[in-house]
């Protein structure tokens, strides 16, 4: 087997005397696109900021490629981040800047772009993620909650990363748009062969984007499989969460 | 006993905070002063602090240097010493009333504002995403600020200096009858170099504190529109009250032999 391009053991993450993550095991090999389903509060953004290096685990190891990431500072920590692209739950888009420039904000300083190219450029990431060219002068709080989400994945994929992150991808957004951000997602990731991991609440969503998906309960993965299985888990925590039903383990009793 | 361990707590609280502000600060600067620059990020903000603050230090310039040629008239015609006014007034402006109420002017202006857009940047996770897209938060946002802080308050303050003295000369002159000549005599007869050097070396580290609290209380906000206001208010008092401390300090440094 080679070398996963993620892989996670034993991360533990507290503030203050609530634990969020409590021994987390994850692998995620390359070209794999993991989703993480759980409920609010249960650490999945955690997660994710820790393999990103934004939040610091207390303990446990984060490999990327092979390579021990935490502790990471300087220029490794820059070059690891390249590898990164990221999606945020609200966009994250900078709103003092136009669109075009969000797009290129990384890429433009690295390739040393003229201020023409990188217009061009943002224009062609406009267009894979099915804007038009009319949009990149635009400031991001002109947009629709949809549009504002796609140009934050244009970003996202702009500078070519391995690895792309989703933090609730589909949150806010209608069934029609979400259901157009996760076709976009599979162009913009399957199609690249990218290694994706992405969290959400969405079970439509997660279905559809996922090759894998796991449940993360009090800190920790409860259960880990393919996505197709995700509805015959024979694990009643689960089938509680996918079949959204009030009643259950999660919210009755503690095991 | 509780009492005196409340007394304890709230202490090491503040021990902790003074320690999470310096490795904020010296992070920002030794991060910052590492390439890649961000010269179209200092440019607008020493526009923005350094030009569009001049409305409001020009009018709290002006009126200071009012009121003071007025009380200083009302109080020194008791004993005959009227002709001491032009002095008063240019020492008290150069010296203490230039760079305290520009500095205290600017902190409600630029450390509320950079409170809130960091703050708001920090809450809809723009500071991440900076992180994300292999841009430092610190060089591109913390330190432009900083240094613009420290380079556009001096010349905020040169601006109220001249203006604060003109403000005295213009009571003086029309409704205290003084005559212009011997007034602009007496006011620069008596002015040192130093005098001014003080009040902008008042103003440089005025203008680094105000920066400062600003950036540092809006990249540690939290929870939403509620944090990002406390963010605010935190930094617009923290660098007021900064601001009174270092300016006894300063003033017992350059003349407190």
């Amino acid at each position: 087997m080679s070398t996963p391009k993620i892989a996670v053991s034993g991360v533990k993450k507290a503030f203050g005397s609530k634990v969020v993550l409590d021994g987390i095991d994850l692998t995620v090999p390359k070209g794999e696109s993991l989703v993480i389903i759980g409920g609010s509060g249960t650490g999945k953004s955690v997660l994710i900021k820790s393999i990103l290096g934004l939040i610091k685990p207390d303990s446990g190891s984060i490999q990327i490629d092979g390579e021990e990431v935490t502790g990471l500072r300087g220029s490794k920590r820059d070059a690891l981040i390249r590898k990164f692209g990221m999606l945020f739950q609200g966009g994250a888009l900078f709103d003092s800047l136009p669109v075009w420039e969000n797009i290129t904000f990384a890429v433009r300083p690295q390739q040393k772009l003229s201020k023409a190219q990188a217009k061009e450029l943002a224009v062609e990431k406009l267009k894979a993620v099915g804007l038009g060219a009319d949009v990149a002068r635009l400031s991001p709080s002109e947009l629709s909650g949809g549009m504002q989400k796609r140009v934050a994945l244009a970003r996202a994929i702009c500078a070519k990363p391995d690895i792309i992150f989703f933090d609730e991808p589909t949150t806010g957004l209608d069934p029609i748009m979400s259901d157009v951000i996760n076709d976009l997602i599979i162009q913009c990731t399957r199609e690249l062969g990218l290694t994706t991991l992405s969290i959400t609440h969405d079970m439509a969503s997660a279905s559809k984007i996922a090759t894998n998906i796991a449940m993360i309960y009090q800190g920790k993965i409860i259960w880990h499989g393919r996505a197709q299985d995700i509805y015959h888990s024979k694990n009643e925590y689960v089938d509680q969460f996918v079949h959204g039903r009030a009643h259950g383990p999660i919210t009755d009793g503690k095991k | 006993m509780n009492f005196l361990a409340n007394i304890g707590r709230v202490f090491l609280a503040f021990l902790a905070s003074v320690g999470r502000l310096a490795i904020f600060m010296f992070e920002a600067i030794l991060t910052g002063l590492k390439p890649p620059y961000y010269p179209r990020q200092l440019v607008r903000q020493m526009v923005e602090i350094g030009y569009y603050s001049l409305p409001v230090i020009g009018l709290t310039a002006i009126f200071t240097g009012m009121v003071l040629a007025l009380q200083s008239y009302s109080g020194f015609s008791r004993f005959n010493a009227e002709s001491s006014i032009a002095t008063v007034v240019v020492l008290s402006i150069t010296r203490e009333l230039g760079p305290v109420l520009a500095g205290l002017m600017v902190a409600g202006r630029i450390g509320a504002a950079f409170a809130a857009e960091i703050g708001t940047m920090r809450v809809t996770e723009q500071i991440d995403a900076l992180t994300t897209l292999s841009t430092s938060p610190m060089r591109y946002l913390v330190f432009p600020r900083l240094l613009a802080g420290l380079l556009m308050l001096p010349c905020l303050v040169v601006v109220a200096d001249i203006i604060g003295v003109f403000g005295g000369y213009i009571v003086s002159i029309h409704k205290l009858g003084f005559a212009p000549g011997p007034y602009l005599t007496s006011t620069f007869d008596f002015l040192k170099p130093v005098d001014v050097i003080s009040g902008l070396v008042k103003a440089a580290a005025f203008g680094f504190i105000i920066a400062l609290m600003g950036c540092y209380h809006g990249y540690h906000s939290k929870g939403g529109a509620q944090g990002v206001g406390a963010a605010t208010t935190n930094a617009v008092v923290s660098a007021s009250i900064l601001i009174l401390l270092t300016n006894y300090f300063i003033t017992s440094l350059f003349f407190g032999t």
